[in-house]
C-alpha cells in the first residue's frame, strides 16, 4: 500500500505552489514531510487527499491513478487525512464524532431509520463497539460523553486520530498533529502513532514542524523548500543537509550561497 | 367573557399554535439539525395551501378546479408538491452555503407569492380561494375541537417521525454537517444528498402546515404568506423554543403565538389613529424578545439534547 506521487506542479494564480514535486510513501512507513511555512506541504496533502487538482502530474495509489478523484471516492479507496486545525464536532459527544464517521452505515438512510429500526440498532450496537475501542485505545474513555468542542487542544488531536480509526483506511495522512499539544499529550500521539503501525499495520505521512517529533517518528522524512523537494532520507542527513539547513534559515536562495 | 367563549377561543388558539408546530418542526430539520437558512418558509407554506385548496374546494369557475377530492388527498399532495419544489429549489442551492441559501429562498418565496398573486387562472389572484372545507365538517360539524384534534394526531406522527430521525446515524450526520462540514466530507460522507433530503423532508412538512392552514381559515389570498407571518415568526419560535430540539420547536411556537397574539389585544386598545403604528410596533416588539431571548437563552428554552445515546 503506498502512494508515489510524480511530477506535480500546482499553482495559485501567479504563485507556483508545487512545482515537479515528486515522492513515495513506502507502505508500513511514517514518512515524514518538512520544510518552512509556505513550503507547499499542506497543499501536497490536499491534492494527494483529493481536495485540489493539480496542474499537471500524477497521484498513484497502490499503483492506480487516483489522480483528481474527490475525497469521498479516495476515501472509499482507504485513505483518509486530518487537518492542522481539528474539525470537530463541537456540539456532539466524544462518542458521536466518531461514530459519525463509518461508511456503510444502513442508518444513513432516512428510510431505514424509520422502517428497519431493529436492524440499524443492532448495527450502531457494532459501531459503538468499536469506539470504545478507540476511546480505550486513545485513552479518550473518560471524556467519551463529553461535547468535543469542550476538549483541550491535544485531545482533539488525538479525537482526529480516533476518527480515522474508525474508517478501514490503513493510509493516514495527519496536518501537524504535534501542533498545539502539550508534552504528556503528545508523548500519548507518538505511542498510539507507533503503535497503529506496528500493531494495526497503518501507513502514516505525516506533516510536522516539531522536529524532536518528526525525528523520533518518522522515517523516511522529506524535506520541501517552495514548493519544491530538496531532500529525502533519515532526520540526521536532513538536519545536515547544507541546502535545507540554509531553506530554514532563509538567509539563501535555494542551491546559492 | 364566559366559559364557551373562553374554550371556544382556546381551541381556536391552539389550532393556530398547531399550525405554527408544524412549521417550526420543519425548520428544526433545515436549520437545527442541518444548519440551512431557509427564510423562504413562506413559499413553501404557500405551495401547501393552495394545493390542498385548489383539490379539495368544489368546482369553481375563478380558480383551476376545485375538485372536490377528499381532504386527505389534499393533505398528502400538499406535501408531494411543496416536496417537489424543495427539489428543485435544493438542486439549485443544495451546494450554497448558509447566507447564500438565505438569499436564493427568500427569493424563490416571493417568486411563489407573486405567482400566486398574478396567477388568476390558478388562483384566482388576490381575491384568493373561498370555501375550503374543514376537515370531518359533514359529520362532524365546523367545531374547531375536532380541528385541534386532526392537528394534534398530525403534529404527533410528525413529531415522532422526526425524533426517529433524529436519533438515527440520519440524524447524526446532519448535525454533524451543521458543525462542521469539511470533518463530515473527510469521512467520505456525500454531504449534498443529506442536505436535500433534510430540505425537501422539511419542506413538506411545511407544506403540511400550509394545507391545514388552508382548511382551517377556509379562505386563502396571496396576502396570508407574507415573510413576516409565514416565515419570520417561524424563526423567532424556534429560536425561542430551542433549534435543535423537537419539543423546543412545539414550545416556542406556543410561547410566541401567545406573545404575539396578546400583543395584538395591546395595539387594539390603542388610538383609531395609532393603529397601523401599532401593528408595527407589534413587530417591533418580536424582534425585541428575540434579541432578549437571543442574549439571556441562546440555546433557546429547551437547548438541544446532547445526552450520550451510545450507552
Amino acid at each position: 500500500m503506498s502512494i508515489e506521487v510524480r511530477d506535480i506542479t500546482k499553482t495559485f494564480g501567479g504563485l507556483t505552489a508545487l512545482r515537479d514535486c515528486s515522492l513515495t510513501v513506502e507502505p508500513g512507513t511514517i514518512t515524514g514531510l518538512i520544510g518552512p511555512n509556505g513550503a507547499g506541504k499542506t497543499t501536497l496533502f490536499n491534492i494527494v487527499a483529493g481536495a485540489f487538482k493539480p496542474d499537471s502530474g500524477q497521484v498513484l495509489f497502490e499503483g492506480a491513478d487516483i489522480t483528481g478523484l474527490g475525497t469521498h471516492r479516495l476515501f472509499r479507496r482507504g485513505i483518509v487525512r486530518t487537518f492542522q486545525v481539528p474539525n470537530e464536532f463541537s456540539r456532539m459527544t466524544v462518542r458521536e464524532n466518531l461514530m459519525v464517521v463509518p461508511s456503510g452505515q444502513m442508518g444513513e438512510s432516512l428510510a431505514a431509520a424509520w422502517f428497519s429500526r431493529r436492524a440499524v440498532r443492532r448495527q450502531e450496537e457494532e459501531v459503538a463497539a468499536k469506539v470504545e475501542d478507540v476511546l480505550a485505545f486513545l485513552n479518550l474513555d473518560h471524556v467519551g460523553a463529553e461535547l468535543a468542542g469542550g476538549l483541550s487542544g491535544g485531545q482533539k488531536k488525538l479525537l482526529e486520530l480516533g476518527r480515522t480509526m474508525m474508517t478501514d483506511a490503513k493510509m493516514v495522512l495527519l496536518d501537524e498533529p504535534g501542533a498545539g499539544v502539550n508534552r504528556s499529550l503528545l508523548a500519548h500521539l507518538t505511542e498510539a502513532i507507533e503503535r497503529l503501525k506496528e500493531e494495526r499495520g497503518y501507513t502514516f505521512c505525516i506533516i510536522e514542524h516539531d522536529m524532536d517529533l518528526v525525528e523520533r517518528l518518522c522515517y523516511p522524512v522529506i524535506a520541501m523548500v517552495r514548493g519544491e523537494i530538496l531532500a529525502s532520507g533519515a532526520m540526521e542527513d536532513i538536519r545536515s543537509n547544507q541546502a535545507v539547513v540554509e531553506a530554514y534559515f532563509g538567509n539563501a536562495k535555494v542551491g546559492g550561497r | 367573557m364566559e366559559l364557551g367563549g373562553i374554550i371556544e377561543y382556546g381551541l381556536f388558539f391552539l389550532s393556530f399554535v398547531g399550525i405554527y408546530a408544524l412549521l417550526s418542526l420543519g425548520l428544526n430539520l433545515q436549520w437545527g439539525l442541518t444548519g440551512q437558512f431557509n427564510i423562504g418558509i413562506a413559499g413553501f407554506f404557500a405551495v401547501g395551501a393552495y394545493t390542498s385548496a385548489i383539490l379539495t374546494t368544489a368546482p369553481s369557475p375563478h380558480h383551476l378546479g376545485g375538485f372536490g377530492m377528499p381532504l386527505a388527498v389534499g393533505l398528502v399532495f400538499a406535501m408531494v408538491l411543496a416536496g417537489l419544489v424543495a427539489v428543485l429549489v435544493g438542486l439549485l442551492t443544495v451546494r450554497l452555503r448558509t447566507d447564500y441559501l438565505a438569499i436564493a429562498t427568500i427569493g424563490i418565496a416571493e417568486i411563489i407569492r407573486l405567482g400566486l398573486k398574478n396567477e388568476e387562472w390558478l388562483t384566482n389572484g388576490v381575491r384568493g380561494i373561498p370555501g375550503i372545507p374543514r376537515p370531518f365538517a359533514e359529520t362532524l360539524g365546523q367545531s374547531d375541537g375536532v380541528f385541534l384534534l386532526v392537528v394534534v394526531v398530525l403534529i404527533l406522527m410528525v413529531y415522532l417521525a422526526l425524533e426517529a430521525a433524529r436519533r438515527s446515524p440520519w440524524g447524526r450526520v446532519l448535525r454533524a454537517i451543521r458543525e462542521n462540514e469539511d470533518g463530515v466530507r473527510a469521512a467520505g460522507k456525500h454531504i449534498e444528498r443529506f442536505r436535500l433530503e433534510a430540505f425537501v423532508v422539511g419542506s413538506m412538512i411545511m407544506g403540511l402546515g400550509g394545507a391545514l392552514f388552508a382548511h382551517f381559515v377556509g379562505f386563502i389570498s396571496p396576502e396570508a404568506f407574507t415573510p413576516e407571518f409565514a416565515t419570520f415568526l417561524v424563526w423567532v419560535m424556534l429560536i425561542a423554543g430551542g433549534s435543535g430540539n423537537n419539543k423546543g420547536a412545539v414550545l416556542g411556537a406556543l410561547i410566541i403565538w401567545l406573545v404575539w397574539t396578546g400583543t395584538e389585544f395591546l395595539t387594539s386598545m390603542a388610538p383609531p389613529e395609532y393603529v397601523t403604528q401599532a401593528g408595527a410596533l407589534r413587530l417591533l416588539m418580536i424582534g425585541i424578545l428575540v434579541q432578549v431571548i437571543l442574549l439571556v437563552r441562546p440555546d433557546g428554552l429547551l437547548p438541544e439534547e446532547t445526552a450520550d445515546r451510545t450507552k
